[in-house]
């Protein structure tokens, strides 16, 4: 479907909603292209191709909300699940907070190009595609009498999307990803240490084609030994690649829904210092090229800079319309965007090197953590830090705690983001965490 | 089961989100081998046999081994309350053909939304491409296959308005109210789905399933002193409407109560290795992560699974013997037949604790020349299938509870979890537990919450040295997650002992 197409349709489905009993509706129509090879042994193992689209719509109904989505696009078919909807929102109780964002709030154009998308995107030859799997599989193939197994794999998709609104949004956007991967299994003793690399980037040439064989091989065999040590509290350094799995719950703390549904540790703390002063964190919607980049949010909000914390001091939540009018709280959107970290001086070679007794965390196994009390356990995986420097690796340990003491325990933020992802983290220290092992 | 095509296009002003209305058309096949039940999923679908024919032929026609199509039409709805009021409904449809060509053991797969000839026509040509020898395929005929019938129901979700299952949701809200005073939110849902599967061939065979589910739950919130606490409590089967009675929700509501109790008194363990005692039910997550997943043959099959080389070897106790079965009635992880088409089984994973099968898809059953296991699983049409467990426990062993608990000194008894993870490779496991107690002397003692238990499977496996006579099965909202597709699975186990896992907890 072309844009227009996609513009057209929506506004036919928002009209069909207004003309059979909604009084408000919005409309979104989505479609992605995608396509992905993957290589093991010198030969293809799977190559799939997709297009999909898709259609979602809100009804606001006589005082009553749902939501609902298809991928039926015709139009006979559509009339029919839209009356249905309607039909249906009827029997719910009434919601006196759903209503569409106020229009003032809405982007209404102008903004700059972010550059999400490759505007070659179709042009890429699949034969190349595949030459790019084989390549990363080559990498490593047959180079390390321990390999047991290697893949390796391309990915590609873009999407498009539309958003109409019947009190007066439009607006479109369009992204790509380009993505090449290798994961290795190499033997030592009775397991069978794995590990993998993903480069990803939104234009084609910007894609870092070479080096995830043998990064994923060298992360694969610096983990032959894994054993666990004894229970100790101890610094953690954390990678940047895995600070998200501790940092989301900070985050899911500060959205509306959970605060609203008193599910979060961070209830009634704006403006408090809730973490330590080496964190301040912005989130920026307007990164040229940034993975999170966005001019208006799922409701069609216009996206601003924001700072969440600075020096430790809560600054902002994550609000969407519908909580915002449940807390009285003005929205500022519902979902994140680009979040950046101020980063300290150190690599996280300087990292290490800064630790006497510590560990490195690579990786995460399990786990999970308690919204409304913070209080977390998680499986690890990662080495052993003595003198400054990686003496062995371990696993099979958890590390436990509270997030809103970790947070407050950053020894210190290193410099080395992670481009990859629109949460760009650095690798961080953190004080005294209570491993437990043997 | 026979399948009205009329409930398909039934436009009636309830809502059932997403019934399609199909034109009227077609006279799709006079095939006289062809049984009413077939004739009316093809005509769901709207497609004859000998369109099937034709997209098979085209998907073969670079010199493919095999190939399949798999139709899926999918209705899924759910209400929820928040803040004492039904006041949210939600529902999806989604619809189309996955074609899948296999060339040894290599795949190609394309899927279309839309189920013209030329569109199947067209992705099937894609998926042809794993194949680069071109050959006439030789036509196949049609070879009927009636499934099995693990979940058949009176009245079917789609028959069923909103206003017919609001009460119940408001229902369990007022319940978790009146049980407690300490409760200050209560989120309620009711979803359910309904799918229609049409399956066809390389080797001609034709066959469907017709498969409902529904999940009933309530996260319930209190407050004591400041403190918050919540639980989510929920049951998930493959039934119809008729499954929803006040003792279902009344289930849900008082569990919901107790669990969310126990946890303004509990602590936390000391960190460290000690003896876990996994009680009954849901406990079955052990299985599940320590050796579940490992068994899955696409990763033994590549050398990737710490069990690789186990199969055949004494992996447990004499006593153990573990299952992952597609055939409970009504279970979450019930099939009437796979996602390949095949039958479904009881398969023994472990028999009197050796190696007994691993789990199989028909890539692996054929590359360990074995017959299909009926564990061939995908999320939906848009997904190839893997191979997936159904529902994964433990039969009943020789000791009691009692007889358990008495053997430890100090460890943690745990019956209530929330997520789990492996490592295929490394063999390490987790799972996170919401709640248990510290056993001090054979006795339980103080509440525990909030911690992961991390083991690695084959010592666990190994380490398992008494299993209770008191299995369970956890009919919970289990699902499980692999290669970025979700299939829904249950669990179950009787309770055991396992000699010692790595607890989190404090080292002060």
């Amino acid at each position: 479907m072309t844009k227009e197409e996609k513009y057209n349709l929506a506004k036919w489905a928002m009209n069909h909603a207004l003309e059979n009993g909604a009084q408000q509706a919005s409309v979104t129509i989505a479609n992605s292209v995608s396509s992905s090879v993957e290589v093991r042994e010198q030969k293809i193992d799977k190559l799939e191709q997709a297009i999909q689209s898709g259609l979602s719509i809100r009804l606001f109904v006589d005082g009553r909300y749902s939501a609902h989505s298809t991928s039926r696009l015709k139009k006979e078919e559509l009339a029919h699940f839209i009356e249905e909807a309607i039909a249906g929102t009827r029997f719910l109780s009434e919601d006196e907070f759903r209503t569409l964002p106020e229009p003032e709030l809405y982007y209404k154009g102008g903004g700059a190009n972010l550059e999400l998308l490759d505007k070659d995107f179709d042009k890429v030859d699949p034969q190349e595609k595949i030459k790019l799997a084989f390549d990363a599989e080559s990498e490593v193939f047959g180079k390390d009498e321990r390999l047991i197994s290697v893949s390796a794999g391309y990915y590609d998709n873009k999407n498009e999307r539309v958003m109409v609104t019947s009190n007066g949004f439009e607006g479109d956007s369009s992204n790509s990803v380009f993505g090449v991967y290798t994961s290795v299994s190499v033997k030592g003793g009775d397991a069978r240490p794995e590990a993998g690399w993903n480069e990803s980037a939104i234009q084609y040439a910007n894609l870092k084609k070479e080096g995830s064989g043998n990064i994923a091989l060298e992360k694969a065999l610096s983990k032959i030994g894994q054993e666990k040590i004894h229970s100790g509290t101890m610094p953690m350094i954390v990678e940047n690649r895995q600070v998200g799995r501790i940092f989301g719950p900070l985050i899911n703390a500060l959205s509306g829904s959970e605060i609203q549904q008193k599910n979060s540790f961070l209830i009634n703390k704006l403006g408090e210092k809730v973490a330590s002063e080496k964190l301040t964190l912005t989130d920026d919607p307007f990164i040229i090229g940034g993975r999170g980049s966005r001019l208006f949010d799922g409701e069609g909000l216009a996206t601003q800079k924001r700072t969440v914390f600075d020096k430790g001091v809560l600054k902002t939540y994550y609000i969407d319309t519908y909580y915002g009018k449940k807390l009285e709280m003005e929205p500022t959107s519902g979902s994140t965007t680009n979040l950046v970290f101020e980063t300290g001086d150190k690599d996280l070679q300087g990292l290490i090197a800064s630790v006497n007794k510590g560990i490195l965390v690579t990786g995460f196994n399990g786990g999970n953590s308690n919204g409304s009390s913070g209080d977390f356990s998680y499986g690890i995986e990662g080495f052993l830090i003595e003198d400054g420097k990686i003496t062995k690796p371990v696993a099979e340990m958890n590390i436990t705690g509270n997030m809103k003491q970790l947070w407050s325990s950053i020894g210190e933020v290193g410099n080395d983001v992670n481009q990859n992802s629109s949460w760009r983290t650095p690798s961080i220290l953190f004080e005294n965490i209570d491993f437990s092992g043997l | 089961m026979n399948v009205d095509r009329r409930s398909f296009i039934k436009t009636s002003g309830m809502f059932a989100a997403g019934s399609v209305m199909l034109p009227s058309f077609l006279q799709s096949c006079h095939n006289e081998q062809i049984s009413a039940n077939v004739k009316s999923y093809l005509d769901h679908f709207e497609v004859s046999a000998e369109m099937l024919q034709k997209v098979i032929a085209a998907a073969m026609s670079k010199g493919g081994n095999y190939a399949d199509l798999y139709f899926e039409h999918k209705i899924t709805n759910s209400i929820s309350l928040e803040d004492g009021k039904v006041n949210r409904a939600y529902s999806n449809v989604d619809f189309g053909v996955g074609i899948r060509v296999l060339k040894g053991d290599q795949t190609g797969f394309a899927y279309s939304e839309n189920i013209s000839l030329e569109d199947m026509l067209n992705a099937a040509k894609l998926a042809a491409n794993i194949a680069d020898q071109p050959k006439e395929f030789a036509p196949i005929g049609v070879n009927e296959k009636a499934p099995a019938n693990f979940y058949p129901i009176q009245q079917k979700w789609t028959d069923v308005t909103i206003g017919d299952k609001v009460p119940f949701v408001q229902k369990i809200n007022d319940k978790v109210f009146s049980l407690d005073e300490k409760v200050s939110k209560v989120n309620a849902f009711l979803g359910d789905e309904t799918s229609y599967v049409l399956f066809y061939n390389s080797e001609g065979r034709l066959t469907y399933d017709y498969r409902p589910m529904m999940r009933l739950g309530a996260v319930c919130v209190m407050e004591k002193d400041g403190q918050i606490e919540n639980s989510y409590v929920a049951r998930s089967f493959r039934s119809g409407f008729e499954v929803m009675t006040d003792e279902l929700l009344d289930e849900i509501a008082t569990e919901a109560i107790e669990k969310t109790n126990l946890l303004f008194e509990a602590g936390k363990p000391k960190a460290g290795e000690m003896p876990v005692v996994l009680g009954a039910g849901g406990s079955g997550i052990l299985l599940h992560e320590a050796i579940g997943h490992t068994f899955e043959a696409d990763f033994n099959r590549k050398g990737t699974s710490i069990f690789s080389d186990k199969f055949g070897k004494k992996v447990a106790e004499n006593f153990i013997n573990i299952i992952d079965d597609g055939t409970l009635p009504y279970d979450r992880g019930a099939i009437n037949i796979d996602d390949e088409g095949n039958d479904v089984q009881k398969t023994y994973l472990v028999k009197d604790g050796v190696l007994n099968s691993y789990i199989h898809d028909r890539i692996s059953a054929q590359y360990y020349g074995v017959e299909p296991t009926g564990n061939g699983r995908r999320e939906s049409f848009r997904n190839m299938p893997l191979p997936r467990m159904r529902s994964t426990y433990m039969e009943n062993g020789p000791h009691t509870v009692d007889d358990i608990l008495a053997q430890v000194d100090y460890g943690v008894y745990v019956d209530n979890f929330s997520n789990g993870e492996v490592k295929i490779g490394a063999g390490d496991f987790t799972f996170f537990v919401k709640s248990g107690y510290i056993i001090e002397k054979g006795k339980l003692t103080r509440p525990i919450k909030d911690i992961n238990i991390v083991g690695n499977g084959p010592q666990a496996l190994a380490d398992i040295s008494m299993t209770a006579n008191d299995y369970k099965n956890d009919s919970g909202t289990w699902t499980c997650g692999k290669d970025g597709q979700s299939v829904p699975v249950t669990l179950g186990l009787p309770t055991v002992l396992v000699k010692k896992m790595t607890v989190g907890g404090t080292n002060a």
